[in-house]
């Protein structure tokens, strides 16, 4: 569905990604794991058009988008929410998942996207008319993958959903994310610092340590790996 | 029919009945109304980047300089041998003069766009730099040319501006803005400037929403440009100073950015201040500095603005 080779994107003189490859299958959940700075919201940034890469590449369906604008991967279904629950703050909740629908022009589909964002999310529909800013941080972030997945996504690109927000809440935004991948059959890579949550829930697992991959494998065979457990799951 | 229209309708009327009136009104007060409206149309087009797109432009007296020589040259060179020797009747006045308005409008859209393209696409504080230089830029070359009247500037423009004209033209100004930013295509203005990542990442192309919001800015300074030519009936470049475009910029802060409303009342009352501060003469600047430093300190969201502001959250 996604493949990445060697792929090497940096910043001015600083390196950050020095020659990734891996496979996303279709229908599965993947997950990207690392610490701090190892390189996984450059990652998520190059496959989605937002940097361009040094060199390598990215297909996506089997196509070349390396070099496609933004706008152009987002059309082809490959969808991404952004870092720090990037919303628009002074649009209302309901203005936001238009944006998300930006490139759809099918107004039953849009419907339909609205309806089944409002079954995975129903705080959403409650406050539709809410300036998007006043929403709670775990409303936010609700909110920043209802947008995304007004887009139509084949593939969605979450990075650090779980970023600033209570455990309770945490688990809710995982299992919303198994729901989504599950009744939908949309394809998900994760990007997660809490790298026993997103073991959990996926199925295939690549470990980035200074923009290199390092590890990669099934993701209960991962968990089991005492070398990662002592360097990512707390011993 | 919908608000914006019903608003426009009823400005547009209200324009004809202050123009049917205009004999009975002092003329004085006339020139402020006149003033007051240009201004209109400079800040609520100057909004629309600044303020809704969260572009950084200081270069809205350069477009409109472009707008008001364009316009001038048209009835000025163009009037006559269309015209005729007698001058034409009322309503082929008029049609020049509407013509020459879009002339200058389109010329000044034109400017923006070649300015926009370029810079545009750069991040950051590059459009405050390039715009300010296109001000400056555009200023020295009119000194220069003589055709165009070189640093004396072009006079004898005919006295076609009048109170309906310009009213009209800051109803439409206003009517335009609203009607594009409440659309739903308009919305995207808002999310580039609310957060240009995540606009990409739901694919909006953010370089080409800046584009059509600097395009459309420009093109309505320099409509304000051509009446306010054919309103003073002489124009020379240092009218179009990077003064004039920070008073303009001040409105836009002062209204709030991205508040057309706001924007429209900062106009006005900015507009009025110089002249109620007639009377100190000397002082006038000062207190009217002062004046605008203690606002700022009080409301720094803008005077008019009640709306969430994220950097306060
Ligand atoms: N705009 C930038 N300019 C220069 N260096 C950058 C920039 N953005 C990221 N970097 C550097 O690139 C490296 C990878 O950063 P990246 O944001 O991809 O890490 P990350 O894995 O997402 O980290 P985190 O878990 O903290 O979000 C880091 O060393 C970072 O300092
Ligand atoms: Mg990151």
């Amino acid at each position: 569905m996604l493949t990445v080779t060697d792929l090497s994107v940096s910043y001015g003189a600083i390196s950050a990604l020095g020659g990734i490859s891996f496979t996303i299958r279709p229908g599965s959940i993947a997950t990207l794991i690392g610490a701090n700075g190892a390189g996984k919201t450059t990652t998520l940034r190059t496959i989605s058009g937002l940097l361009r890469a040094k060199s390598g590449r990215v297909t996506f369906g089997g196509a070349d988008i390396t070099k496609l604008p933004p706008h152009q991967i987002v059309a082809r279904g490959l969808c991404h929410v952004p870092e720090g629950r990037m919303i628009f703050s002074n649009l209302t909740v309901d203005e936001n998942l238009a944006m998300g629908a930006y490139l759809q022009k099918d107004k039953e589909r849009i419907a339909r996207d609205r309806d089944y964002v409002f079954s995975v999310f129903p705080r959403l529909k409650e406050r539709l008319a809410q300036q998007a800013g006043t929403l709670s941080g775990g409303e936010q972030q609700m909110l920043a993958i209802g947008r995304a997945l007004m887009g139509g996504p084949k593939l969605l690109m979450l990075d650090e959903p779980s970023l600033g927000l209570a455990p309770k809440l945490i688990s809710t935004i995982f299992e919303k994310i198994v729901e989504i991948n599950r009744s939908h059959g949309i394809t998900i890579l994760l990007v997660e610092q809490n790298a026993n949550l997103a073991l959990e829930i996926s199925h295939d697992a690549f470990v980035l340590e200074t923009g290199r991959l390092v590890m990669q494998g099934k993701s209960p065979e991962l968990r089991a790996n005492p070398e990662l457990k002592a360097a990512y799951l707390g011993g | 029919m919908p608000r914006p229209h019903l608003a426009l309708l009823a400005a547009l009327l209200a324009a004809s009945g202050v123009f049917a009136l205009s004999d009975r009104i002092d003329p004085y007060y006339l020139d402020v109304l006149v003033g007051i409206g240009i201004n209109i149309i400079l800040a609520v087009s100057l909004n629309l980047v600044n303020g809704y797109t969260g572009q950084f432009s200081l270069g809205h007296a350069g477009f409109m300089s472009v707008g008001a020589y364009l316009s001038a040259a048209v009835t000025l060179f163009l009037g006559p041998q269309l015209l005729g020797a007698g001058g034409g009747t009322a309503l082929a006045q008029n049609a020049l003069f509407l013509a020459a308005l879009v002339a200058g409008g389109l010329s000044a859209a034109f400017a923006g766009l070649l300015v926009g393209v370029p810079s545009l696409r750069l991040k950051g504080d590059y459009l405050a730099l390039v715009t300010l230089g296109f001000g400056e830029i555009i200023r020295v070359l009119i000194q220069n040319f003589e055709p165009l009247g070189g640093a004396l500037g072009l006079n004898g423009i005919p006295a076609s501006t009048n109170i309906f004209w310009v009213l009209a033209g800051a109803a439409l100004t206003v009517f335009t803005v609203t009607c594009l930013v409440r659309s739903t295509y308009g919305r995207g203005f808002l999310a580039v400037k609310d957060d240009e990542i995540a606009a990409e990442a739901v694919g909006l192309d953010t370089t080409r929403y800046k584009i059509v919001a600097f395009v459309v800015g420009a093109f309505f300074a320099g409509i304000a440009g051509g009446l306010y030519g054919h309103f003073k009936q002489t124009i020379s470049p240092g009218g179009f100073d990077f003064n004039r475009s920070i008073e303009i910029v001040v409105m836009v802060i002062l209204g709030g950015m991205g508040n057309t409303v706001g924007v429209v009342l900062a106009a006005i009352l900015l507009t009025l201040l110089p002249e109620v501060l007639r009377p100190v003469a000397e002082y006038r600047m000062i207190l009217y500095s002062f004046l605008l430093i203690v606002l700022m300190i009080a409301r720094p969201q803008g005077l008019f603005n009640f709306r969430f502001d994220k950097s306060k959250s």
